[in-house]
């Protein structure tokens, strides 16, 4: 197998002595599609802290396309190709959707350039189309604070993809969502398989079905099993820490 | 009422120039000049605090800064003032005979016209980036700038060798163009010009907000660490609004201490620096227009209250701040803009009440 896009080796964080990763190795290729479950605490989102620059781990690597990422700030990271969506659904609550989306899509980043230029109009129309598959174009002229939680997941989402990052970190993307909607943020997803590295990190079984991506269960910071969902959920150990016995 | 409302900025600006000083007598208009050039300043802290959320305790630094530029050339180029060997006299009550090496380049007119914004902006600008550099935020950031100016107001306050220590230096008595500054042709002159850059200085700040720079500002107040997330990096945005206001205080300083004929460490009390954010709050923060109004009306109320009652005016203000944070957290432009006015109006039977929120009553209305 090739290069693999995204490497973490024996990576552990502390925090004051508690352990949130414990020598987490874990490997993501190109184009590859990754589910992350485990109970809480597993250390899910400091996983995705360290990839992302927020948290620097106590010990181990953090490697992307061969380049050493600790050390390296968000926005580089991010500008290097890594987008992420928060916990809870974080877009910019006094700007409205499309000036939110306008941001994220900008491909320059830099303070003087926004000062002269407006925004190319391809950039433009990779917004509006955005915003028309996620279904806020007519939200478009709203202020993001006065979404609702799951039009602020959605556009928490499309800012990520406008974004147009080469890997996507996706921290609970359906949280809070009502089951079309999940059906459709699932659909969401699976569209950017092909040119994108997708992990998602999710509680809703039935979410991750739809996905169909591999999964990778995380315990008490480290990786416990990998494998197709079927596989997982039939394996005792994921069973008795995150699953629990199959009702009666 | 598209066209009246573009018409109004034009109209109030006619009235500014030509109406108030037809009106109002030499020492009120001087009053208004002096509630023009704080409006600057207001407007300086809602760019970077009602838009950018920096709350800055500390830009009495800049505002005095810009006022002892205007000074020292007012002091250097005045005949009268010079003692003996040819500076200011007020050097040979602690022994200088020699002008203090900065005090040099102020001997030119240009240098000075340069200085006055210029210096604030790079002290502003190295001080901000300092501190955003190293991701201080929120009150941390009140706490610094505070700590910023006392460290300013003694520096001045103490050094009577360099800048007449707590005295001040007076600008009244100085010449400019043969005239006395304090003279009331010379005080119409000011307010002409201050009513002229008060514009331009909106100008500024709505170049800043406006447009994809703004969004960033807009950005940064609301979530700064999701924006590094989408690849963006803070610090130079806030060290551009930092120090883009602090020029903007500077250029206020000066024009303030022109007018009011004198600069003293008191301009880096913390207390005025304070004032300064109440101003903005009354007004209106996060709108352009709010800190105008907010720095007018203020100190208009501040004239007329000190006038009738002296010792009564700290109460009135403090009442005015807790008012406006408790009633109007939106500050008067806010309030008027949000359909307040109208409640107002209807409480006494003169308007009808919104049928719902005023907000989408406002939408409901059909766009052409």
């Amino acid at each position: 197998m090739s290069e693999p896009l995204l490497e973490l080796n024996d990576v552990s964080v502390s925090f004051d002595g508690f352990y949130a990763l414990t020598d987490l190795s874990l490997k993501l290729y190109k184009g590859e599609l990754k589910s992350i479950i485990g109970p809480n605490g597993a250390g899910k989102t400091t996983f995705l802290d360290v990839i992302t620059g927020k948290v620097r781990p106590t010990k181990g690597s953090v490697t992307f396309k061969g380049k050493s990422l600790l050390g390296v700030t968000e926005q580089q990271i991010s500008r290097d190709g890594i987008g992420r969506k928060f916990q809870t659904p974080r877009v910019f609550e006094n700007l409205t959707v499309l000036r939110n989306l306008e941001l994220s899509a900008s491909p320059v980043k830099n303070a003087f350039s926004l000062l002269g230029s407006g925004l190319p109009q391809s950039s433009k129309d990779e917004v509006h189309r955005i915003m028309n598959y996620v279904g806020l174009a007519p939200f478009a002229t709203v202020k993001a604070g006065s979404l609702s939680h799951g039009q602020k997941q959605w556009l928490a989402i499309a800012s990520l993809v406008a974004q147009a990052p080469e890997v996507l970190l996706l921290d609970e993307p359906v949280a809070g969502l009502t089951d079309e909607e999940t059906l459709r943020t699932a659909e969401l997803i699976k569209s950017l398989a092909g040119d994108h590295t997708v992990v998602v990190i999710e509680h809703d079984m039935e979410f991750i079905r739809d996905l169909g991506f591999d999964v990778t269960v995380l315990h008490q910071g480290q990786v416990l099993t990998e494998g197709p969902l079927e596989k997982v959920k039939a394996d005792p150990r994921v069973i008795e820490v995150y699953l629990g016995p199959p009702e009666q | 009422m598209k066209i009246f409302q573009r018409l109004v900025p034009w109209i109030l600006l006619a009235i500014a120039l030509f109406i108030l000083p037809a009106a109002l007598d030499d020492f009120r208009l001087n009053l208004f000049g002096r509630y023009f050039s704080l409006a600057i300043t207001a407007l300086a802290i809602d760019l970077i605090w009602g838009y950018t959320g920096l709350l800055s305790l500390g830009q009495g630094i800049f505002f005095a800064l810009g006022g002892y530029a205007v000074a020292m050339y007012l002091m250097l180029n005045t005949k009268s003032l010079a003692g003996g060997n040819g500076i200011p006299k007020f050097f040979e009550n602690y022994g200088v005979d020699q002008l203090p090496f900065f005090w040099q380049p102020f001997w030119s007119p240009v240098f000075t016209l340069i200085a006055l914004w210029v210096i604030p902006a790079v002290v502003a600008g190295l001080v901000g980036w300092l501190i955003f550099r190293n991701r201080i935020k929120g009150v941390y950031f009140s706490i610094i700038t505070q700590a910023a100016l006392m460290v300013f107001f003694h520096f001045f306050n103490g050094q009577q060798k360099l800048f007449d220590g707590t005295n001040g230096l007076k600008t009244s008595t100085s010449e400019l163009f043969g005239q006395l500054v304090g003279s009331p042709d010379m005080q119409v002159w000011f307010y002409r010009l201050t009513v002229v850059l008060l514009p331009l200085a909106f100008l500024v700040c709505r170049y800043f907000t406006s447009g994809r720079f703004g969004d960033a500002l807009i950005a940064i107040r609301d979530d700064e660490s999701r924006l590094r997330f989408a690849g963006f990096n803070p610090v130079p945005f806030k060290t551009i609004v930092f120090l883009v206001a602090g020029a903007l205080c500077g250029i206020s300083g000066a024009l303030y201490t022109v007018q009011s004929g004198i600069v003293s460490p008191q301009y880096m009390s913390i207390s005025f620096s304070i004032e300064m954010v109440i101003w903005v709050a009354v007004g209106g923060r996060g709108t352009l227009v709010g800190p105008i109004i907010g720095a007018t009306v203020v100190n208009y109320l501040r004239s007329l209250v000190s006038e009738a009652l002296p010792e009564a005016w700290l109460f009135v203000q403090g009442a005015l701040f807790i008012f406006v944070v408790v009633l109007m957290p939106d500050g008067i432009y806010g309030w008027i803009t949000k359909g307040g006015f109208r409640t107002f109006l209807a409480a006494f039977g003169i308007a009808k009440p919104a049928k719902t929120y005023p907000k989408l009553d406002k939408e409901a209305v059909p766009v052409d």
